[in-house]
């Protein structure tokens, strides 16, 4: 049944891609979300049926390269069909919104859903598919399809830049995979999953722990560690707002996803893994939204705050591997817990929050958040959309960001009042980080929601056009939906979260049990808790309005300390807004400055402009990479452009690979003989 | 629900002993107890003026902010009896939540589309996220002590056996006395009496709200610091019995609102670029009190 359902899903797309030819381009976009509806369904459907009937196993006979190819459907790969496949009906559904108005561009459009329509599917097959060289392939297919997406508006050379470095750093990450699964492949002779298991169980942890580098390296490319963040504030600004939407919702999460998948099979010293985790995640966390603060592009800054929740999923895993190493069951489930509820949060609230991204773009066609303002008069749906999504990726209660935030936060918690003492300094300075990503989270988003869509216009050039359409409206307040429930309502969750977060424990013992239902406890508690702050907040409301009607109430200006004239240009903005904090993290930031002075008696126009940059980037990426290329300068003679040259080279290496052997099995005689001697 | 009822009462008169405090210092006769609520009354009286610029954010924010430190307060026990809402990480919620009324003053600022406000409103963004760390590492410290994670657990066990754990007890009041000015936006880091809005930061922020959204802000300040002389009392109340808790907790107030009173007498303000750099000292007192602890429980080899 379920692999009737697969099979069915996978072959919709060739359907759906053979059948473009005959169709007209508005066909074709009907076509491309009625099918991506459609497999949305199936998906879900599998999925579920899934969490219901338990884990689904079937396999493919393959060929001679692969092996056998098994295809399993467990608790984690549901749970993550279930994150991308929503993710990817919003991310469609306003993508054919918003892709409307480049109709006229047939060729280039048709490539877009073509890619669109591959990347769901493989993304859903990576989160089956259970054999090294085969996910490989898939591996491959996503990270193509996704570059076309990407680049849709390729004409322009930044995103065909931002495109191109997006493409390169997908193939880094593949080939730390490659390298990972023919690690595998030639000491075990499988490609299957299973074979990490009875490899890593075999061997020293230390061998478990590079192993698991190797993974870790290729999925963390793809999730935005840092330091390997570096594509993510490049190809999120390049791409339509669906593609950002659903790039920074789920496509990093196909990162989570193998990490998560790599813990389950990989037999290793969980906790030195665990401490190794929580302190890159920490970076992470803290140094995404650092960075984040300072920036002036919507997207760009949007794109920060993926680093910074990645970092936030990371902090979960992290203690639920401690949980693993030291046997803390609680430690386990709410790390896990929290990883796994806060992927899913967050594809939920960054997806909202591009999407409203790209209606303010096509409205003011203007990323440069100093130039807008005012636009909760014009377009009041983005607006109120966008704080609901704002609130929740802060972690404020009662949305959903704060349900996942707070399991990881009673992970830690839990763990400080046990261990020893290095471990409670761990936990210690995750909870510091925690609260301090809290806290500059909620400064960025008061900049960008109040710069943005509060106050007046800053710039007078830019004029709202289109107004906005209902239609348009739907996938984004489905997913603002979701958001709330979540938040009021957790425990529907919970037994998806159960199932999911079981995998990862051995057996569970009574007192596990015990623990497991407290902390179910608490997520209903929670839930009620943030549901009356809603009631709370709607009855002294009420009671406000009753009062204030019964006073004379004005409308007059701002205050403007006795200034009465046009004050659009005196406004606070948002380098304005973020100035105090930049003079404090400044040491830890790059911030070029170009400032223009008032001088003399009849001072000039005069000027501040700053140019964010990224201190980690520069130094452990640009810098190697400007050093190897320098090194590698010294062998440009070699390309010297003459075709006899090349030949010669050619000749050269044909003869090494040749004689190689040879030569050696002489210098192995030659040893032998020294040997004798 | 005992502590709901406690700390409404002694909003009803915390700011009057501050002022008389302040009164006394510089040699005046002050006002009455009460003066400052009568103050409010005659607020919510009031019509409001609403600025062109402003939107429904601007109407809604002072209430969501009334509502958000309500319900911080029902999460505040009394020693062993615990708030209306006790949970395991409930002093987690308390945090956000309060945030989650900032968050909106905030934007209702920027709201107004002043030059102002968006100062005040950068400024305590700022303050708000540098205090934050220092209330959770002294939680954590407690939750190490304990071994509990609610907020009623924690207190009812905080037992102050040996002199080295009075001095732990000082020190976290310590941080609770100058998080409470740092919230409540009072002197070393604010001066609420200023008349210079470039100087200010609470109160360049609500310049633009007036009549009963500006009473309900004002009279935040008083049940945010009764909230603070709260979790102070809590340090010391223990499983005490309620006929010793209730007196020990007004005097515990009564005594935080006359040093707020002297502290903000004799102290300056610190220059505004400076006061990232203060704040940072909650955090690391915070720090001392965990390092205190782990030496306390024998955890520090």
């Amino acid at each position: 049944m379920e692999r009737l359902l697969i099979e069915l899903f996978n072959l919709l797309t060739l359907a759906a891609v053979l059948s473009f030819p005959f169709f007209k381009i508005k066909g074709r976009s009907f076509i491309t979300l009625g099918v991506l509806t459609v497999q949305v369904l199936i998906a879900s459907v599998t999925a579920f049926s899934v969490f219901s009937n338990g884990q689904v196993a079937y396999s493919y006979p393959g060929s001679w390269i692969t092996g056998i190819i098994p295809v399993r459907m467990d608790y984690l790969s549901a749970w993550f069909i279930l994150v991308i496949s929503f993710t990817f009906l919003t991310g469609a559904w306003y993508g054919f919104h918003y892709m409307k108005k480049y109709r006229d561009q047939t060729a280039n459009l048709t490539l877009h859903a073509v890619a669109l329509l591959f990347a769901y599917t493989a993304m859903v097959d990576i989160c089956i598919v259970q054999n090294g060289m085969a996910m490989l392939v898939v591996w491959e297919i996503m990270a193509l399809s996704s570059f076309i997406i990407v680049i849709f508006e390729h004409e322009k050379k930044e995103t065909m830049k931002a495109g191109l470095n997006y493409l390169i750093q997908s193939h880094i990450s593949i080939l730390f995979l490659t390298i990972a699964f023919m690690w595998v492949k030639v000491k075990t002779g499988s490609f299957d999953f299973t074979a990490i298991t009875t490899f890593t169980a075999s061997q020293p942890a230390i061998t478990g722990f590079g192993l698991f580098l190797c993974f870790f390296v290729g999925f963390a490319i793809k999730a935005g560690f840092v330091p390997f963040h570096t594509w993510l504030p490049l190809a999120h600004p390049a791409a339509p707002a669906h593609v950002s939407g659903i790039m920074s919702g789920v496509i990093i999460k196909i990162g989570i996803y193998g990490i998560l998948r790599v813990l389950l099979l990989i037999k290793t010293d969980m906790v030195t893994l665990g401490y190794f985790l929580l302190t890159i995640s920490l970076i992470t966390g803290v140094y995404g939204v650092m960075l984040a603060i300072v920036q002036h592009n919507f997207k760009k800054l949007l794109a920060y705050h993926s680093i910074e929740n990645i970092g936030i999923i990371g902090i979960g895993i992290g203690l639920g591997c401690l949980g693993i190493g030291y046997g803390n069951q609680i430690l386990l489930i709410c790390g896990f817990g929290g990883a796994l509820l806060h992927t899913l949060n967050h594809s939920l609230f960054k997806s909202l929050l591009f999407y409203c991204s790209g209606n303010v773009y096509q409205a003011t066609h203007t990323m440069d958040i100093e130039k807008l303002g005012g636009l909760i008069r014009k377009m009041p749906h983005t607006a109120y959309l966008f704080l609901l999504g704002a609130l929740a990726i802060c972690g404020l209660p009662p949305f959903n960001g704060f349900v996942s935030e707070f399991f990881i936060y009673s992970g830690l918690f839990h763990g400080l009042s046990g261990g020893h003492v290095v471990s409670i300094l761990f936990f210690l300075f995750a909870i510091i980080g925690l609260a301090l990503i809290g806290g500059l989270a909620l400064i960025c988003f008061t900049k960008v929601f109040g710069i943005v869509f509060l106050g007046t216009p800053r710039d007078q050039s830019i004029k709202v056009s289109i107004p906005e359409k209902p239609m348009s409206f739907i996938p984004l307040y489905l997913t603002g939906l979701m958001i709330v429930l979540i938040g009021v309502v957790p425990f529907l969750l919970a037994s998806f979260l159960v199932e999911t977060i079981q995998l990862f424990i051995p057996s569970l013992d009574v007192g596990g049990y015990l623990q497991l239902e407290s902390l179910l406890k608490m997520l209903t508690s929670v839930g009620w808790y943030s549901m009356g702050f809603i009631a709370l907040t709607a009855v002294l409301f009420g009671i406000r309005q009753l009062v204030v009607a019964h006073r004379d109430n004005l409308e007059d200006n701002t205050w403007g300390c006795g200034y009465t004239g046009n004050a659009d240009k005196m406004q606070y903005t948002a380098s304005s807004f973020v100035r105090t904090y930049r003079k404090l993290a400044e040491p830890a930031l790059l911030i070029q400055k170009e400032k223009k002075e008032a001088s003399g008696l009849y001072p000039e126009d005069i000027s501040q402009v700053t140019h964010p940059g990224d201190k980690i980037e520069k130094w452990l990426i640009d810098k190697p990479l400007s050093l190897i290329a320098k090194g590698l300068n010294r062998f440009a003679f070699l390309q010297n452009g003459q075709i006899q040259a090349y030949i010669l080279y050619g000749v050269v290496f044909i003869g090494l690979a040749i004689l190689l052997p040879v030569i050696i099995d002489k210098m192995q005689l030659l040893i032998q003989f020294l040997n004798q001697l | 629900m005992i502590s709901l009822i406690l700390i409404l009462l002694t909003s009803l008169f915390f700011m009057g002993i501050v002022v008389r405090t302040k009164s006394l210092a510089s040699g005046r006769k002050g006002p009455g107890l009460f003066q400052p609520m009568k103050d409010l009354f005659r607020l919510w009286e009031k019509g409001s003026v609403y600025s062109k610029t402003t939107s429904f954010i601007f109407r809604i924010a002072p209430t969501a902010y009334t509502a958000s430190v309500l319900m911080a307060i029902l999460m505040v026990p009394h020693g062993n009896h615990p708030g209306l809402i006790s949970f395991n990480g409930d002093f987690v919620m308390f945090a956000y939540t309060l945030a989650f009324g900032k968050f909106l003053l905030i934007i209702s600022a920027l709201d107004t589309g002043s030059s102002f406000e968006g100062m005040g409103a950068s400024r305590e963004a700022l303050y708000s996220m540098l205090v934050e760390p220092a209330f959770f590492i002294l939680m954590g410290s407690f939750a190490l002590f304990t071994g509990q994670t609610s907020f009623q657990g924690i207190f009812s066990l905080l037992h102050f056996g040996s002199n080295v754990s009075y001095m732990l007890g000082a020190l976290a009041t310590v941080v609770f006395v100058m998080m409470a000015m740092v919230e409540n936006s009072r002197m070393p880091y604010d001066d609420p009496k200023t008349h210079l809005e470039l100087t200010m930061v609470h109160e360049v922020m609500i310049l633009d709200n007036s009549g009963f959204d500006l009473g309900l802000i004002q009279y935040m300040t008083h049940l945010k610091f009764a909230m603070y002389g709260a979790l102070i009392a809590n340090l010391f109340i223990g499983q005490l019995p309620l006929g010793l808790s209730i007196p020990l907790f007004f005097v515990t107030q009564i005594l935080f609102a006359i040093a707020v009173g002297l502290i903000e007498s004799f102290r300056a303000r610190h220059r505004m670029g400076h006061n990232p750099q203060f704040i940072f000292i909650l955090s690391s007192v915070s720090l001392l009190i965990f390092f205190g602890i782990l030496l306390l429980t024998g955890r520090f080899i």
